[in-house]
């Protein structure tokens, strides 16, 4: 009814005198998001199970006071033993401490991978959105390509040259095939981004192409990137198991609950405990990820709701 | 639409070729195949030397790749080192893999969009809190858990099918790795389905739909379905190509004789032009299903079709 | 008496609270008359509709009291089998956006003849010549060939002109049109009005026109019930509301119109903003926006006070209102 008033009205209601514009857009749906998540059980529990893998990744000895590499043969296979709960496996090394220490491997490779995979998508992605023309063409073709090659079987054809035991070359042959689906996500929202009226405006006004995307296109692209990077999190971890269970991911004397797994597959009829734990571990850890990302993007997505 | 298709067409060929290209490459510039032919023993120079120009590989690599191209499309895929011709080799793998693709795909459709609608239509509900949660358990057990789990629980323990499956893998002995090579696939056609049918129940035009009086069965399987189900199609397509390459996992354990598991094995024996010609005849597959999702989007979507 | 709508209530729930949506309205529509229905979004206007036509998604919004009826029997004690019936049939509705309220991926033609196929069990064939016929009764250029089209190849007044169709398919006794003109362009908007007013006189049809636009409603309307906050706050003729408003959220209403022969003049706001429906204020919830707010505004809610025959205001000062007009 009367426009100047509402406007008047939803003005003292925001942010103040400051808030203006997108940063204020930006602030407050990053602040949003913050509140909701903090009355998230889903995301409490998740962060609270991503917090604890990240300190066993890097200090195991906290909970685990064996060394996984050392091993009974005698012990092959026998079921849980005072201080040895989860028993022992073929070799008769014990499998809660391999377990606990399959973390860093699988910890070490999906945050890696993931941080990489993140900024070489976005940053490709974003500046194919933001500039259009050939670059952009010259980039979906290339991204095209990789995602013609089926990831698995790249990953066996791609790594099975390699004699590495490090996590490397699998965090590598990640980034490689990963970043792709980061970019497509990087250029939608970038140019999502860039057609909003404000920033159009800010066109209209002469601000410079850095300054456009630095301050105006990127805060508001980076939230779909954020949330496709966290579930793709769970799933790099679920992809270096299964590369490693094949033979092509990490190789021993790299502890991983792929290999751990892999061997167990061989004896599940006489030692299923072998399969469990670290199937176990390796499960919750991709659902904790999955679960984050969920519930990040619930509070970033206000649609959904 | 004839031209839609025919730009569409275009556009696989510097994919089919980069792709193509990309696998070549790290096959015969990475490995070594003439050394894998010898296995542990040291191979004579002459006779590898011979060997390398029988097989054109002391050629730069980009004459290499041209050349097998030609001989691709003249239908001649190569002999494995073995001594099989590579298309034998193909055409016993692939039927195959495509039944078990096909399981796959029958299942996650039925399953998926059956327990996706129900979800969305009582979104925040019980029922549709247990299937989300139970779409996150199996999008987070990686294929190869589930595959010897159930393996073990159906083949081993309870005794109700065979643990492996016969060379000519019939469709009844598919089922169980089918469900398996479908399950994570069948989580995200749910969870696609549930946020689709969610997002379109509030939709205008389903309101309309209710205010003209048709029944409730009505309004969800002509108005709200056909437009729900478009997203779900596309991924289903595209779903064909990586279920085919994916299938590799499931082959492995249930030994099945498939795409994956020839490759696998030509993986292992550096048997490069078998692994070549596999992985192009499933980029082929890949990029007709994607041409083959964008047709029936069209179809599906009529304001595609005449834009 | 063809619609008769007694201290309907309307409750949504939403994640402040209870929103009160409608409280306790009371209209009624003869058949071959014509009830504009005016008020602010969020005044309750679409949510009445929704609830006497059964659309309104249950939950959020609940009935939580009163009585719908409709040809001699109520509608909120029908099963709903029953009452599905009657939509579309007995009752239908004409929504504000005929792009997004036709089905972008059926024919029109198709969403045309699904009322017969539905309602009377004719045969797809059969439904899709009376499809043309009716795109033919509401003027669509070339409907034979248009038939199978789809609602984005329609321009908005041509869509507009398919919901009337679908609306009318089955000659029901009344529809209920939600801002039937808002979406369109002003040359098309007096179109659209007059054909569904024609196609209303011919079929001796009672209608329920919602709108917020008061030039719209002068031309067509019988009668007016004003709403405001989920109640009515002023219902009378169409010709005495113009001439002397009974309550001050009408004559702000009124004065907010642009008139030519007061050109210069700076525009009449009623101050302030619709209130929050979880929170409504004590009293008349007008009252915080009123010129003529006294003590007894915040504490009494006015009563719906006969002004003459025809004629309610809900206003403790509707003499002085009156008078002063």
């Amino acid at each position: 009814m009367d426009l100047a008033m509402t406007e008047a009205e939803t003005l003292q209601g925001s942010t103040g005198p400051t808030g203006a514009g997108p940063e204020a857009k930006a602030r407050s749906l990053w602040s949003d998001a913050w509140h909701q998540l903090r009355r998230n059980p889903v995301f409490i529990v998740s962060a609270l199970l991503i917090v604890f893998l990240v300190l066993i990744a890097i200090w195991p000895q906290l909970i685990a006071s064996g060394d996984p590499l050392k091993c009974d043969l005698g012990k092959s296979e026998q079921g849980s033993a005072p201080g040895h709960p989860f028993g022992y496996d073929t070799q008769g090394c014990d499998v809660y401490t391999r377990t606990v220490y399959g973390a860093r491997a699988s910890i070490t490779v999906g945050v890696c991978a993931t941080v990489g995979a993140a900024l070489l998508g976005s940053v490709l992605g974003g500046l194919a959105g933001f500039f259009g023309g050939w670059w952009d063409a010259l980039l979906s073709r290339i991204a095209d390509i990789f995602f013609g090659i089926p990831i698995i079987l790249g990953g066996l054809v791609l790594l099975s040259v390699v004699t590495s035991s490090t996590v490397w070359p699998v965090v590598g042959f990640i980034v490689l095939l990963g970043w792709p689906q980061i970019s497509r996500i990087a250029r939608g929202s970038v140019i999502t981004a860039k057609q909003n009226d404000y920033v159009q405006a800010a066109r209209a006004l002469g601000a410079s192409n850095t300054r456009m995307l630095l301050r105006h296109v990127a805060p508001n692209a980076v939230a779909p990137v954020i949330v496709v990077a966290t579930i793709a999190l769970g799933t790099y971890i679920a992809l270096e198991a299964t590369l490693s269970f094949l033979g092509v991911g990490l190789r021993p004397p790299t502890v991983s609950w792929g290999i751990d797994i892999s061997n167990a597959a061989q004896s599940i009829r006489n030692a299923p405990h072998m399969l469990l734990w670290p199937a176990g571990a390796l499960s919750i850890t991709v659902l904790a990820f999955i679960m984050l990302g969920d519930a990040v993007r619930d509070a970033l997505d206000p649609k959904l709701r | 639409m004839g031209r839609y298709v025919i730009r569409r067409l275009l556009q696989m060929i510097p994919v089919f070729i980069g792709s193509t290209f990309l696998i070549f490459f790290m096959v015969y510039a990475l490995g070594d195949p003439v050394a894998a032919l010898f296995g542990d023993k040291a191979p004579d120079p002459a006779t590898a030397a011979r060997i390398r120009h029988d097989l054109y590989l002391d050629q730069p690599l980009w004459k290499q790749y041209l050349h097998y191209m030609g001989q691709i499309f003249q239908g001649d895929f190569g002999t494995a080192f073995n001594g099989q011709k590579v298309t034998e080799l193909l055409a016993a793998a692939y039927p195959v893999t495509l039944r078990l693709t096909l399981v796959a795909i029958v299942i996650e459709l039925i399953v998926g969009v059956t327990l996706g609608v129900v979800s969305g239509l009582r979104r925040g509900r019980a029922v549709d809190s247990s299937v989300l949660i139970l779409t996150l358990i199996v999008i987070s057990v990686p294929t190869f858990v589930t595959g010897y789990v159930l393996q073990f629980l159906f083949g081993v323990k309870w005794d109700v099918i065979r643990p492996t499956v016969s060379p000519d893998a019939p469709f009844g002995e598919l089922i169980l790795p089918g469900i398996v090579l479908a399950l994570v696939s069948l989580a995200y056609v749910t969870r696609l389905t549930r946020t689709s049918i969610a997002e379109n129940v509030r939709a205008d035009y389903v309101r309309t739909a209710v205010a003209k009086g048709l029944p409730r069965r009505r309004v969800i399987t002509r108005h709200l379905l056909r437009n729900s189900l478009i997203p779900v199609i596309t991924f289903i397509g595209t779903d064909i190509g990586s279920l085919m390459g994916g299938a590799i996992v499931t082959e492995k354990i249930f030994n099945i004789h498939g795409v994956g598991y020839q490759i696998y094995q030509g993986i292992l024996r550096n048997n490069a032009p078998t692994v070549v010609g596999f992985v192009t005849i499933l980029v082929i597959v890949f990029l007709l299903a994607n041409l083959l999702v964008d047709l029936l989007y069209a179809v599906l979507d009529p304001r595609i079709r005449y834009a | 008496m063809l619609l008769d709508v007694r201290d309907l209530q309307v409750e949504f729930r939403t994640r402040d609270g209870v929103a009160k949506a409608v409280n306790g309205v009371t209209y009624s529509v003869e058949p071959g008359e014509t009830l504009a229905v005016l008020g602010e979004s969020g005044s309750g206007k679409s949510v009445t509709a929704q609830a006497i036509m059964g659309i309104l998604d249950m939950p959020p919004g609940r009935i939580t009291a009163g009585e719908i009826n409709f040809r001699g029997r109520d509608l909120l004690k029908l099963r709903e089998e029953e009452r599905r019936k009657v939509r579309g049939a007995e009752m239908a509705m004409i929504f504000q956006d005929a792009l997004s309220s036709l089905n972008p991926v059926l024919s029109v033609g198709a969403q045309l003849g699904e009322m017969f196929v539905v309602h009377q069990g004719m045969s797809r064939k059969d439904a899709r010549a009376k499809a043309v016929e009716l795109m033919d009764r509401v003027r669509i250029p070339a409907a034979k060939e248009r038939v199978g089209q789809y609602p984005h190849q329609f321009s908005g007044g041509m869509r507009q002109r398919i919901m009337i169709a679908m609306a009318l398919a089955l000659e029901p006794a009344l529809i209920i049109a939600d801002e039937p003109t808002t979406a369109l362009d002003v040359t098309v908007q007096a179109q659209v009005m007059d054909l569904l007013a024609e196609l209303q006189r011919e079929l001796n049809m009672g209608l329920i026109l919602i709108t917020h636009d008061l030039g719209v409603v002068a031309d067509v309307a019988d009668k007016i019930a004003v709403m405001y906050a989920g109640r009515i706050v002023e219902s009378a003729p169409v010709h005495d509301i113009y001439k002397a408003p009974a309550h001050p959220y009408t004559r702000g209403l009124l004065d907010s119109i642009p008139r030519l022969d007061q050109k210069g003049h700076e525009l009449y706001a009623i101050k302030g903003l619709p209130p929050n429906l979880t929170a409504i204020p004590p009293g008349c919830a007008f009252n915080p926006r009123c010129p003529r707010a006294q003590d007894v505004c915040r504490t009494d809610v006015p009563p719906l006070a006969r002004v003459s025959e025809d004629r309610e205001s809900a206003c403790h000062f509707w003499k002085e209102t009156l008078r002063d007009a």
